[in-house]
């Protein structure tokens, strides 16, 4: 019934499957959307979306599909946005010029080219002869001149229906395309986790108690055991700014990822490569920071070290001292990160630049000898090898 | 059996219309939005609209699927096994339901809220996949199959915490509540403080909404505080023009804590009220 709107949907990538499919003619058997326009709108982003970021694409679609089913013989006003449109200034036109827009063509070839303009245009716009705005001359917009414009916008004739609201385009902010979810990250995480029984008892064990009542004659010897807790500690060193602005979003979702999944997780930031200086807040990085070395004493060796960063700098600021971009380094990067695997036998790098592209950057060959081959892009399968690598 | 909203609880169409489609067609629905948008409280209201039993399960960061199942209470079986007691020999009597049995053995359908489930583990929607959509469950120590009579309606809210599973997603229908407009606003506060000044109103919605736009906030108050707040004001009886004062010395709103609710906000709203004012000399 619907096939061609689900295929689209598909293509615009819209995470829709036949579940979902059946569930709406199922729905619509049922009387649920009561045949209306407005009704079934409602009805299928129920059934076919699942998650706010995609509404706004399933907007998009629909009003792509159902081009034209009501609205037009319904009231013929479009919907743009008001920012267009903003009331900033009145225009009157010469007797001359009105003649001339009113050579555009008739109603039809309006609406169409409308749409079209709608289409190419992408910013507001004031005044001029072509595009969509306020005060122009263009047959499009509020508060201009034109006889057979369309008006748009004015406040007086606004109204509510159903048939604008995908129109709006109001979940347009929630839309985000991310290629890494949290919930996959989530999942690549959990390998690292290990249960270990520890803290206070509080969990029946139930074999225990029966062997120990029964070696008690019978009489009740209840056994408890620590609940299962998640043990995993994690230090986690972020590179930031400079060429790591272009991966900040990736790097937030994996550790608002990582965040979660751990009891015992410690972050830090760093410039490029670790020098003697580590810190928590961005900010005021050059005044509450935290030596390195206080931080190799403070966390144990047990603790599993993740570094993110796109090794991407000068070889200089590896190999040598006084060769980092910010500072004057006494001592060079590569004796940092010698001293700091050291103590953390467990380490990998996660890198976001792609891995087809680390043999062209030196830096990146020099740092992935400095962590002995243990560098994986961030991506699922990156990840998934880097943890698995962890638990070793 | 339609549900269109309660004399406390403003439905906007949308919202109708998916409460509707689950209703009809006894598929759980997902809830999601802004935090204090109603999402707990709509299920009550379904419930009441529509004169079921209703049955409220909160999820915990601790909660396992099995416990809206049932569990096992071995220990006062072996305490009574010491005792002699009779009921030792049945183990059905130490089987405790939990709120999904009780669900699916109501004797009319109920509604079942299963309560911020993105605080659970991130595979406890996994583990409840079976259960939800079969509507019946296997207890292995008594080896009884569990099965709904009337299929409960069940709400999910989530609070966007974690990502749920799409084979879990899959079989819900989804609403997302988005922030009302100020029109459904208006709605909304009639319903609660019939007796509000419609002037306060307007007055209040008008600095509610400038505070929301007030870039980088933290948290934006929601229509929960915004309730609170108008509470606040009329118990306070304040002046009517009070709201409305364009005098520097008051640009933070009266009694502002009901609406923002973190130090760095309040701090960052009165540096900018500060600025304004500054502009308008």
């Amino acid at each position: 019934m619907f096939t061609k709107f689900f295929f689209t949907l598909k293509e615009a990538q819209v995470p829709v499957t036949l579940r979902e499919y059946l569930t709406l003619i199922e729905a619509l058997k049922a009387g649920c959307a009561n045949y209306s326009v407005e009704d079934f709108y409602y009805l299928a982003r129920a059934t076919l979306v699942k998650d706010e970021k995609n509404l706004d694409k399933f907007d998009q679609v629909f009003g792509h599909c159902f081009n034209g089913i009501e609205f037009i013989a319904d009231d013929q006003t479009v919907e743009i946005p008001d920012e267009w449109l903003k009331k900033l200034a009145e225009l009157s036109l010469t007797d001359e010029e009105k003649a001339q827009v009113e050579a555009m063509g008739g109603w039809e070839k309006l609406m169409e080219t409308l749409q079209e303009r709608l289409k190419e245009q992408e910013k507001r716009h004031q005044g001029g002869n072509k595009w969509i705005g306020t005060a122009g001359r263009s047959p499009f917009g509020a508060y201009g001149y034109n006889p057979e414009g369309v008006r748009i916008g004015q406040k007086e004739s606004r109204h509510r229906k159903a048939v604008k609201v995908w129109d709006k385009r109001e979940y347009k902010n929630l839309d985000d395309s991310v290629e890494l979810g949290t919930r996959n990250i989530k999942v690549a995480l959990k390998r690292l986790r290990q249960f270990a029984r520890e803290g206070a008892a509080e969990e029946l064990d139930l074999d225990d108690t029966i062997r120990s009542t029964a070696r008690n004659a019978g009489f009740l010897d209840l056994k408890m055991r620590p609940e299962r807790h998640n043990t995993v500690k994690v230090l986690i060193l972020f590179d930031i700014g400079g060429s790591m602005d272009d991966h900040i979003k990736a790097c937030e979702e994996l550790f608002s990822a990582a965040r979660t999944e751990f009891k015992h997780l410690e972050f830090f930031y760093f410039h490029n490569c670790v020098y003697e200086k580590l810190w928590k807040e961005n900010s005021r990085r050059h005044t509450s920071f935290m030596p390195t070395w206080d931080v190799l004493h403070t966390y144990p060796a047990d603790y599993k070290l993740i570094i993110v960063g796109d090794a991407t700098m000068s070889p200089y600021e590896i190999a040598y001292a006084g060769g980092s971009v910010e500072h004057w380094n006494e001592e060079a990067g590569q004796l940092w990160m010698e001293r700091v695997l050291n103590i953390y036998s467990k380490a990998v790098w996660l890198n976001p630049v792609p891995e087809k592209y680390w043999d062209y950057t030196p830096s990146v060959q020099m740092m992935k000898q400095l962590m002995t081959d243990r560098m994986f892009p961030l991506t699922i399968g990156g990840l998934e090898g880097a943890m698995k690598e962890l638990n070793r | 059996m339609k549900f269109t909203g309660t004399d406390t609880y403003v439905a906007t169409e949308d919202l109708m219309i998916a409460v509707n489609a689950a209703i009809t067609l006894e598929r759980p629905l997902l809830i999601k939005g802004e935090p204090g948008t109603g999402k707990t409280v709509l299920a009550q209201e379904v419930a009441k609209a529509l004169g079921r039993q209703f049955i409220e399960w909160n999820i915990k960061s601790t909660t396992k699927a099995q416990q809206g199942l049932y569990e096992y209470d071995a220990v006062s079986r072996l305490r009574d096994s010491q005792l002699g007691d009779d009921k030792v020999h049945d183990i059905s009597n130490y089987i405790r339901p939990g709120k999904m049995w009780e669900a699916f053995t109501a004797a009319e359908s109920p509604v079942l809220l299963i309560d911020e489930i993105d605080k659970a583990d991130i595979e406890f929607p996994n583990d409840l996949l079976q259960e939800l959509d079969r509507m019946e469950f296997f207890v292995y120590e008594t080896q009884a199959t569990i099965k709904a009579k009337h299929r409960p309606l069940v709400i999910i809210t989530s609070n966007n915490e974690k990502e749920l599973p799409d084979a879990f997603l899959r079989r819900c229908f989804f609403h997302y509540i988005a922030f009302p407009d100020a029109e459904t606003m208006e709605k909304i506060i009639d319903v609660h403080h019939p007796d509000a000044k419609q002037e306060l109103v307007r007055d209040a919605l008008k600095v509610f909404f400038d505070v929301r736009e007030t870039p980088g906030l933290k948290k934006k108050p929601s229509t929960s505080e915004l309730l609170d707040w108008l509470k606040l004001l009329m118990s306070e009886d304040l002046p009517e023009d009070v709201l409305r004062s364009k005098d520097p010395g008051k640009l933070i709103p009266p009694l502002h804590g009901a609406l923002l609710k973190n130090e760095q906000d309040v701090h960052l709203f009165e540096r900018l009220a500060f600025l304004s004012r500054r502009e308008q000399r």
